[in-house]
């Protein structure tokens, strides 16, 4: 913390405001205040202990009514902590509900749409290029509403990871085929580069979500425009995918020659929602929930995630994974098996 | 052609997904809720079910234990069609005799019409 944050933090009424409840219920308010009683109390008992030292019973009983009242605070303190945490729960249901919610006529419209879509209907361009508008939206809310239910999923302690032993290397292939159409269309060109690494324990699906993520990124913030690309940085749109093994566990790298993060959004890049500046200009799409999911996952199994990044030269994100099973913070039971996505079981 | 019982609350998703089914040469029987599903399946003996699990009256479950624990309906291929998609959703109903189980919103509606000819292909 700067000193900067910390007397942002000192300013109590801007504090509280966050909370939207009244100043006497408001903890930080309460934490000052219960501070301030207690230098005042001592002082008092030393004072008044000095002046009545031949008369105990007084300086006793101060000190118990001076108890009582801090005692009072702590309560009111705690009770606070308590309404906030419960709030956060019904949020975090909240969500969930309504994504679950969503889920159905969500599905009914892109059922719906699907058949219009489908095989033997006769359509003119026009209508086809408004169905497509129609499919991407619908698209777009479903990963939406996917991505809440992980937010809300990861937050409760509930996602389900299946973990197992698998080929970190085998993975990463996997995910870069599946971006491949879209790596070309975006004129990038991919190279791996990588050093052995023996086989992990973890979730394979949670690896192939996190590295899809950031490989998704790279290719949404590759240059486009090659006019907009300041002169001196001019050179071909590149992803360099690299991993090797380290003392406890494996790293990944996607880095990129793209757009990059500017350096005042940096701090907030792993924050629910947030949208970088430069992303926002540059990309209509997007929920701000993608790199908090990503980093939120890896964090429950024993991972690491990072970056450094300047704007228009690019970005490099890296993440750890451990070579071995580490117990997870949260609730999340210990081998659940079901993978986000797609469930078929035959 | 083959039968299919669709078990399902939604008349949205019913319509939607009957108009593809019948698109593709099946005779489809609907049911709004799970006893007249169960009812349905004793009588007209489907070469599938398709069989929603958040149901009024009789929930999936249910309906899917009957089936199975009837001699004349137990080997009728069950899947599972739902926007449940909790671990433990899936594991109760693969115990219970589902032969597979499908979460809607991950699935295209040709993915899940194709799953059902093969289904009914296999049967």
């Amino acid at each position: 913390m700067t000193f900067r944050e910390f007397f942002q933090k000192m300013n109590v009424v801007q504090e509280c405001r966050k909370y939207g409840t009244l100043l006497w219920q408001c903890p930080q308010f309460l934490f000052l205040m219960m501070g301030l009683l207690i230098i005042v109390s001592v002082i008092a008992s030393f004072a008044i202990g000095r002046q009545y030292i031949a008369d105990p019973q007084i300086t006793v009983l101060l000190i118990l009514a001076l108890t009582g009242v801090l005692m009072s605070i702590a309560f009111i303190i705690t009770r606070s902590f308590e309404q906030l945490a419960e709030a956060n729960r019904l949020k975090t249901e909240f969500i969930s509900i309504v994504s679950h919610q969503l889920r159905s006529p969500l599905t009914n419209l892109k059922w719906g749409l699907d058949f219009l879509m489908g095989e033997g209907a006769v359509r003119n361009e026009q209508e086809t290029s408004y169905f497509h508008i129609l499919k991407e939206n619908i698209g777009r809310m479903h990963e939406l509403v996917n991505d809440l239910l992980t937010v809300s999923r990861v937050e409760q302690g509930t996602f389900p990871f299946q973990e197992k032993e698998f080929d970190l290397e085998e993975v990463i292939k996997q995910v870069l085929l599946e971006f491949r159409s879209a790596s070309q269309a975006s004129n990038i060109e991919i190279r791996i580069e990588g050093t052995h690494v023996p086989e992990i324990f973890n979730d394979p699906s949670l690896v192939r979500h996190v590295l899809g993520n950031l490989v998704d990124n790279a290719i949404r913030y590759a240059w486009k425009d090659e006019s907009a690309v300041p002169a001196e940085n001019r050179r071909k749109n590149l992803m360099v995918i690299r991993y090797r093994p380290e003392e406890q566990s494996v790293r990944v790298e996607v880095e990129d020659n793209g757009v990059g993060i500017p350096a005042h959004d940096q701090k907030f890049i792993f924050q629910k929602f947030f949208r970088s500046t430069n992303a926002v200009r540059r990309q209509t799409e997007g929920s701000g929930l993608g790199l908090f999911i990503v980093k939120s996952l890896l964090e429950s199994t024993g991972g690491t995630i990072g970056f450094r990044s300047v704007e228009d030269k690019g970005s490099t994100f890296w993440f750890t994974l451990p070579l071995q099973p580490r117990q997870r913070h949260g609730r999340v039971e210990a081998g659940r098996t079901k993978t986000r996505g797609k469930a078929q079981h035959n | 052609m083959k039968t299919i019982l669709f078990i399902e609350d939604e008349s949205a998703i019913h319509k939607t997904f009957s108009d593809a089914l019948e698109k593709e040469e099946f005779t489809i029987i609907s049911a709004l809720d799970g006893e007249i599903g169960l009812r349905l399946a004793k009588e007209k003996r489907p070469d599938l079910v398709l069989l929603d699990l958040v149901l009024p009256k009789m929930d999936g479950f249910e309906v899917l234990k009957a089936l199975k624990a009837d001699e004349a309906t137990k080997d009728i291929p069950v899947i599972v069609l739902t926007n449940l998609e909790q671990m433990e959703d899936i594991q109760k109903a693969i115990d219970l005799g589902a032969r597979t189980y499908l979460v809607k919103s991950n699935y295209d509606l040709q993915e899940v019409v194709d799953m059902v000819k093969k289904a009914t292909e296999e049967a």
